[in-house]
């Protein structure tokens, strides 16, 4: 096992220089170090300068995604010992504008994650006292693993579509307008496919499913999108029919 | 500089944050209310807790059984009247963060369903899987986002809370992307920034649990409550501080010494069974478990690795079904961070620090003695938690105190009490007090690396699981010479956009005066109780201390200790008497 390893990390700092460049930094290698921690050993040690977001190196809490010798990983969970031999390239999220170093500007996301409506939506609120929705096992199974999203941003990162249209709302936006859709206790999804049949993007998706490949959450964006597809096809559909919604 | 001004600012959006912010917008729409936070909301600790949340729901259950776990486990301190509020309101919350949309687990018939956990007597603990927290924060974020009055300052760093005139009147902050500084007036302001679990080496908390709430409620005079008392989980993993949670326990997980043997059982914990029993053997409470750690090492019946002593927890019994049925987080964790796999193998486990019951002294409705200043959640202490949390019940203080400060502060922002005039003033010399001491300053050695390094050996070594007078003393010194050392911090990181340095190194002061407050209190209470193990004072002492320790910021800088009574409704002090 080798005693070191080199992180060739990209560099971008705003006031000092117009273009990013790459900086490389020798750190230990061990074998239960992820990319975070050799990132932090950098931070603490040889450079403060190194501007990055982490938190709760557990992946939950969805700070840490990063390019990672060319894949958007979350670098909480990626063993320096996993990646092949040379330096590790480290680099921030593909598609997004980068804030610094390997930060990158997020506000586009946050502001389609508020318009799919990602909230129980009801044309009348049950009261507390008369206790909780029922809702079985089977009922939650149906939404519940679009609700893993931890809002990582790797599958943007992945998405070729997003990368050429970036007003695609997106792979997490649409699975988390699903997981609504798809829970028992909402009576929102009209509204929703409102919303989501203005952007086009959607249409565009090939189904390559790198977003669901990239997924950390096993959230299957890609599924998603294809449920909504079929959805809003159908109806679109209706609404050619005399007798049909609208 | 940039100006701002809102009815209600909450600083912090976690559980307790958010849960403050909606209050305020369903108290009065009219009210402006912000949350600030120096990250996005979704990334807030309250993400990483995985058990769940304590509520009584179901029949066989009662307010009272719940009230007296909580009284028992945190070993009378806690103060009566707020545990007795916060075990009526505990329900209701929940049920309404169900009517939100969190997708908490079900019974085959639909209803919503509990499991058991340590210290508890009947089962009461909701949970969602094991992300509990998880699913609770991203409910409450995307929830929040319907309300249109709720402003957010995402990433922005709050340095100082503005006083005048006795009163809390907003703060000022950085605004992380820019470097700008912001400076928020504000009718009343509530904090919800959290714990403060690194100030310590071995912590499941995350990397911005840095008692930033505590620091700047301190620093503006309000005091802080009961500052000795720090939860350690039994079970984190060594190197990362990973939670394994106590749902593994709960399931039916077994601690193992190097030996292979159960040696719970050798401390007064019960009798080792096949089948878990409630307040029993690994399900007694988390004190008591890492106190267990402690004599087991010294009798070296633990295992050493490259981090220091550890012991195993085994699950492997359980079968790979219900590890992933029941557990399926524990696992993943494993796999993912550690290499290891709990269906072959057992995870090595020690005591963490894992939560804080002491924090910014506020009364029942989350109000501090300071006009305008609010807390609630893990910042806070009320107190329900007294010397020693009942587990799960902090993920529900977020909602039952959060939604208490919040339409208190509402109710106080609503009279528009008027902002003073010398407020700017105050905001500019923080905005020079930033650019003097750090960006623009020059000379200074000191690593901020090291500063941390040192003072988690210091409080490792003075206030862990067993305290003694001596080592308490010489923490003491050490944390004082740790201070003036700072002085002497310098940043390579000079610039303004999204200068990570500085907010380490603004994060590192505020856990110094932390760790300050905590061994302060620690040494002047002269006995032993729940969390808080005084070797040279092994017994409780109710004569002299069945009383809440304030810490406030004296003139020469260091805490002085004073007391306040505790609030005993109905259950006077008895034995913590678990496994029989």
């Amino acid at each position: 096992m080798p005693e070191t390893v080199t992180l060739a990390v990209a560099r971008y700092r705003p006031e000092a220089e117009s273009e990013p460049s790459v900086q490389s930094y020798e750190v230990p290698f061990r074998k239960d170090w992820v990319v975070l921690d050799a990132l932090n050993y950098i931070k603490d040690r040889l450079d403060g300068s190194l501007s990055f977001r982490w938190s709760c190196r557990m992946g939950v809490c969805g700070s840490c995604g990063m390019t990672v010798n060319g894949q958007p990983r979350l670098t909480c969970a990626s063993f320096l010992s996993s990646e092949p031999p040379g330096p590790i390239r480290v680099e921030p999220l593909r598609y997004f504008p980068v804030v610094r170093d390997l930060v990158v500007d997020i506000t586009d996301f946050m502001r389609k994650l508020k318009q799919v409506k990602p909230w129980i939506v009801r044309r009348e609120e049950k009261p507390l006292a008369e206790g909780e929705y029922r809702q079985t096992p089977d009922q939650l199974d149906a939404f519940k693993q679009f609700s893993m999203c931890i809002n990582c941003l790797l599958c943007y990162s992945a998405c070729p579509i997003y990368g050429l249209e970036p007003s695609f709302i997106g792979p997490a936006a649409i699975a988390l307008a699903q997981r609504y859709n798809q829970d028992s206790r909402d009576e929102g999804s009209a509204e929703r496919l409102e919303i989501l049949s203005h952007h086009d993007g959607m249409w565009q998706c090939t189904f390559v499913g790198e977003c669901t490949k990239a997924c950390p959450k096993h959230v299957d964006p890609a599924g998603a999108i294809q449920q909504y597809k079929l959805t809003s096809a159908a109806h679109w559909f209706k609404t050619l029919l005399p007798w049909g919604d609208r | 500089m940039d100006l701002f001004s809102c009815d209600v600012l909450v600083v912090g959006g976690g559980g307790a944050g958010l849960r403050a912010a909606i209050a305020v917008a369903e108290a009065d729409p009219k009210l402006r209310v912000a949350v600030i936070s120096k990250v996005y909301p979704m990334r807030s600790h309250t993400v990483s807790a995985e058990g769940g949340a304590a509520a009584v729901i179901k029949p066989g259950d009662s307010l009272d059984e719940h009230a007296y776990d909580t009284v028992s486990g945190g070993d009378w301190l806690c103060d009566q009247d707020a545990v007795e509020a916060f075990v009526r309101e505990a329900p209701e919350e929940m049920l309404r963060l169900e009517h939100w949309g969190c997708p908490w687990n079900r019974e085959p018939d639909g209803h919503v369903a509990v499991r058991p956990f340590g210290g508890m007597k009947v089962e009461r603990t909701w949970f969602a899987a094991d992300k509990t927290g998880f699913h609770m924060l991203h409910t409450l974020f995307q929830t929040s986002l319907k309300y249109e009055p709720v402003r957010r300052y995402d990433e922005c760093f709050v340095t100082r809370l503005l006083v005048e005139e006795g009163r809390c009147q907003g703060v000022v902050a950085i605004e992380l992307a820019t470097g700008k500084v912001l400076a928020i007036a504000a009718g009343a302001v509530i904090l919800c920034t959290g714990g403060c679990g690194k100030v310590f080496p071995f912590t499941t908390n995350a990397n911005i649990k840095n008692g930033d709430g505590m620091a700047l409620a301190y620093r503006a005079g309000a005091p802080l409550k009961d500052m000795e008392f720090v939860q350690y989980h039994p079970t984190g993993l060594p190197f990362t501080g990973i939670l394994i949670t106590e749902a593994a326990r709960a399931e039916g997980g077994w601690l193992l010494n190097k030996d292979g043997y159960r040696y719970l059982q050798d401390y007064d914990l019960g009798k080792p069974e096949p089948k878990p029993v409630l307040r029993s053997m690994e399900l007694g409470p988390r004190d008591r478990l890492s106190q267990a750690f402690v004599k087991e090492q010294e009798k070296g019946r633990t295992l050493e690795g490259p981090y220091g002593h550890y012991v195993h927890l085994d699950v492997r019994h359980l079968g790979e079904k219900v590890i992933d049925r029941k557990i399926p987080f524990v696992r993943e964790l494993c796999l993912k961070y550690m290499n290891i796999d709990p269906v072959k193998e057992m995870i090595p486990v020690r005591p963490v620090v894992h939560y804080m019951m002491g924090g910014v002294s506020t009364d029942t409705l989350g109000a501090t003695p300071l006009r305008g200043l609010y807390a609630a959640g893990e910042v806070a202490c009320v107190s329900i938690n007294g010397a020693n949390r009942l587990g799960s019940n902090s993920l529900t203080e977020c909602l039952v105190f959060g939604a208490r400060a919040g339409k208190a502060a509402a109710a106080f922002a609503a009279e528009r009490p008027t902002a003073s005039p010398s407020l700017l003033a105050q905001a500019q010399d923080e905005q020079r007090r930033l650019e003097e001491r750090f960006l623009r300053k020059t000379g200074g050695k000191e690593r901020i690396a090291t500063l941390r390094s040192d003072m988690h050996e210091t409080i490792e070594a003075s206030a862990g699981i067993y305290r003694t007078e001596s080592a308490l003393r010489e923490a003491a010194g050490r944390l004082q010479g740790l201070q003036e050392r700072y002085a002497d911090v310098s940043l390579e990181d000079r610039s303004y956009t999204f200068n990570t340095e500085l907010t380490a190194a603004l994060e590192l002061s505020f856990m110094l005066d932390v760790a300050q407050t905590i061994v302060h209190s620690a040494l002047e209470r002269r006995e032993s109780r729940g969390s808080h193990q005084r070797r040279d004072h092994p017994r409780r002492d109710d004569e002299a201390f069945l009383k809440h320790s304030l810490a406030r910021r004296g003139e020469n800088g260091l805490p002085r200790i004073e007391y306040a009574p505790v609030t005993i409704t109905r259950w006077p002090p008895g034995q913590r008497v678990y496994g029989r």
